[in-house]
């Protein structure tokens, strides 16, 4: 992980680079974060790949509900030869979630981007196969949102199997 | 069907019942000492017993896994807990076979229209084992995901644990084999009156349908 | 924007790429074939669409979900140590890995240390762990491979490390032993000793599999050079793990960045050259002989002292206080309640899971609840190297390479 200094330089260089692309940093304890615009993602991790940083460890989506803008997709990038990580972070409103896609620059981002769009609906342009992942095709509404309920059912036992609507027949 | 064994005490006696089968198959044998052999030998049952005694004994299950209890499932399999004890360690991996259905693990709204076709698919007389809480109940992910097994197949026995232990099936598979063998009344076969997997009515003249609304008119059946 | 039904079956159809006769083949048809999610050589409810010229794989595409279970969903909904349980359940051949990715995430939020004895005896439990993942996977590809009673040695042996297992912590599987801040008791009195039988035992045991398959003229000819990729397609499909370090690249998160004192055993990083099925069997069968060897280590030097952080805000007083501790039995009380709360951060742990990079992501807002979990799964991300690895070869070699692939489909679709 690169040190508050070194993320600072990191972040400079790539707003030399263009200036929109880089937001701003977060910097905690163990994690060095780069927040990106949604539409410069491929060119930070375009040049973040440069920089040594060419293995993608993992790509999640976060819903940070209330804040806004609500979701977040995060890419942690491993750079396997220094034995360092850096995170990259962009934020998307569930109004316009599209942000471009990753696979040209890591070809193992496919199946992440794709769980990432099943369970929150960030639509990641340009992805070969964008369909839902996990859940049934015909599933409707992004599960892990915040907002959407954890869903459950009463179970059934001997004494309530008559009154339960989910009855066998 | 109960069999019972007498210890042969005379090793002379053993040598004189093998001479009497001898006449027996050559036709030798006639007469009261016919009489006397006919009584000895031959046990009467019912044709009925009879094949639920080897049924139960001769189960063939599926080798079908969802999660963590099919690991513990397959354990049943291993040196410890030797399934083949039973005579139900034939698993076979097409349903046409199979009559056994260990529901082992989670069932998720994905995977319920498989699992209900492959039960489907299975040939009576066939049985179902829920193994483990998820397929049960749920168990500690009641979301949206999941859906528990009884909701759309039935199932003769539950199994609790997450997951069981290999013993627990085990006792659940005896279970069910008391329950094949007909010696245990419970279970929704009982309470709805169903063969096999086909409801039964009661009652003459009604359809299926009325049944299927209220095949209880009497009211709730709780601990029946 | 979302895709709708009927698009998606066009593109369910739309995997018959490529037309080109198999070389020696004779046909030039192309056949969909359909495997699973019901099939005993897909390790689990996977379903492969494969496309078939002749008896040679043009194409093959993994659909998974089929154990979706929600449980980061489910995690989001329990307080932090709830979520532990819930969360071993992903992975279920490798649960200490998970509650230790879990656990280190949300110590790292936490900020507290972890006793150097709760260090070592995590890494007892994770490497005996990872002996009895590999034995599964041993067993059961040895089943896919036809040679069935590897099967019953495989799981021989896995029967006596989950009765350790059992000792240290009451459970078979699943067992709960991380908390966050150290484990949840110290080992029992005799479980050093049952160990140190097992260690004895465990090297000759993975000899004689070793005889069994190495000298077994099918298994050879199914494995050597069947189904191979190279370093570098492996790592931008983001694969790491046993299939990594098959190819060549000795990537191990142990050695690299060492965790839970890790870098106070001595072993050594299995290393294959040319990623094949062969390889792949031949890492993974010498990784058992190393964390042997850690262990042995572990056990040897493990020193004095609590098991567990002495925080009292994180860990669980002892028995011992609550009779006679007014502030130990508030702090019990509080605990049990509601949980700890954990400051706002966000914080991503790798280890090094029998699968390869097992990372957990958690999201803390300040309440008593993660606001996301995530766990980056080996499991997921390696299955996208199925692909690569089958085209071009035999229906046949797609069995064993599943079978080496070692994917757990509860890991998969969590």
């Amino acid at each position: 992980m690169p040190d508050a200094t070194g993320l600072e330089l990191t972040a400079h260089e790539l707003r030399d680079g263009n200036e929109e692309s880089i937001l701003g940093t977060e910097f905690q304890r163990r994690r060095a974060v780069l927040l990106a615009a949604p539409a410069h993602v491929p060119l930070v991790l375009r040049v973040l790949h440069g920089k040594g940083y060419t293995f993608l460890a993992s790509l999640h989506g976060v819903d940070y509900f209330p804040e806004e803008p609500r979701l977040g997709v995060l890419y942690e990038l491993l750079d396997m030869q220094a034995v360092d990580r850096i995170s990259v972070k962009t934020r998307v409103s569930t109004a316009d979630p599209h942000v471009p896609t990753a696979t040209e620059i890591h070809p193992g981002a496919e199946f992440p981007e794709r769980e990432v769009y099943d369970m929150f609906g960030v639509v990641f342009d340009g992805h070969p196969d964008l369909r839902r992942i996990l859940m049934p095709e015909d599933f409707e509404g992004y599960p892990q949102r915040r907002d959407y309920p954890v869903g459950g059912e009463p179970v059934l036992f001997t004494y309530n199997e008559e009154r339960s609507y989910g009855k066998w027949q | 069907m109960e069999l019972k064994r007498e210890p042969l005490t005379d090793p002379s006696e053993f040598r004189a019942r093998q001479l009497q089968s001898r006449d027996l198959l050559r036709g030798d044998l006639e007469g009261e000492a016919l009489e006397r052999y006919v009584e000895k030998s031959i046990m009467t049952t019912t044709l009925e017993k009879a094949v639920s005694w080897s049924q139960g004994n001769s189960i063939y299950p599926m080798t079908f896994g969802l999660a963590c209890c099919a690991i513990e499932m397959m354990s049943i399999v291993g040196a410890r807990v030797d399934i083949a004890r039973f005579g139900w360690e034939a698993f076979r991996a097409s349903p046409r076979q199979a009559d056994l259905l260990i529901l082992s693990g989670r069932v998720s709204v994905k995977m319920a229209p498989v699992i209900r076709r492959i039960y489907d698919q299975m040939l009576e007389p066939r049985w179902a084992i829920s193994m483990g809480a998820c397929c049960s109940s749920m168990g500690v992910f009641n979301n949206y995901a999941l859906v528990p097994s009884d909701k759309f197949m039935p199932i003769d026995v539950h199994v609790p644990g997450c997951p069981p232990r290999p013993e627990a099936l085990m006792h659940g598979i005896l279970r069910l084999r008391d329950k094949i063998q007909g010696h245990s009344p419970d279970g929704w076969r009982e309470r709805y009156d169903a063969v096999g997997t086909e409801e039964v009515l009661d009652g003459s003249g009604a359809s299926r349908d009325d049944a299927a609304i209220n095949l209880y008119p009497g009211g709730d059946t709780a601990g029946a | 924007m979302a895709l709708e039904t009927s698009d998606y079956r066009q593109r369910e159809e739309s995997i018959t790429y490529s037309t080109e006769s198999a070389g020696q083949g004779e046909t030039h048809e192309l056949l969909t074939l359909n495997i699973g999610p019901h099939h005993p050589a897909t390790h689990g409810v996977l379903r492969l669409i494969a496309t078939l010229e002749g008896e040679v794989v043009r194409d093959i595409k993994p659909i998974i979900g089929y154990v979706h279970t929600g449980i980061e969903k489910t995690a989001e909904d329990k307080a932090y140590w709830k979520v532990i349980p819930v969360i071993e359940r992903m992975d279920y051949v490798s649960y200490y890995f998970n509650a230790m990715a879990f656990c280190g995430a949300v110590e790292d939020l936490l900020g507290i240390e972890v006793p150097e004895r709760a260090q070592y005896l995590r890494v007892i439990h994770l490497e005996l762990n990872r002996i009895v993942s590999h034995l599964i996977w041993l067993g059961t590809s040895a089943l896919d491979l036809g040679a069935i009673s590897m099967f019953w040695y495989c799981f021989r042996e896995r029967e006596k490390v989950l009765d350790l297992m059992e000792m240290s912590s009451g459970q078979r599987m699943h067992t709960r032993y991380f908390q966050v801040g150290g484990v949840f008791e110290d080992i029992p009195r005799g479980f050093a000793r049952k160990l140190s039988g097992f260690l004895a035992d465990m090297p000759t045991r993975a000899d004689q599999y070793a005889n069994l398959l190495e000298k077994n003229q099918i298994v050879l000819e199914r494995l050597r050079g069947t189904c191979p990729l190279d370093e570098a397609s492996l790592l931008a499909l983001g694969v790491t793990g046993p299939l990594l370090r098959a190819a060549g690249n000795p990537w191990d998160l142990r050695k690299a960045a060492p965790y839970s004192s890790y870098d106070k055993f001595q072993f050594r990083i299995p290393v294959g050259t040319v990623g094949d099925n062969y390889d792949r069997y031949r890492v993974r069968h010498a990784e058992i002989y190393e964390s042997v060897k850690i262990i042995e280590q572990a056990l040897e030097g493990l020193p004095e002292g609590p098991f567990i952080t002495p925080d009292r805000k994180v860990a669980l007083p002892p028995r011992h206080e609550l009779a006679t501790s007014m502030e130990a039995l508030i702090h019990h009380f509080k605990l049990v309640t509601e949980g700890f709360r954990v400051p706002p951060g966000e914080s991503y742990y790798p280890i090094e899971g029998p699968r390869g990079e097992l990372g957990c992501f958690v999201r803390a807002d300040g309440s008593g609840k993660p606001a996301r979990v995530h766990m980056r799964d080996p499991s997921f991300t390696n299955l996208q190297a199925l692909a690569p690895m089958v085209r071009d070869s035999y229906i046949a070699d797609l069995i064993a390479t599943l079978a080496m692939l070692d994917p757990i489909l509860g890991g998969i679709d969590r």
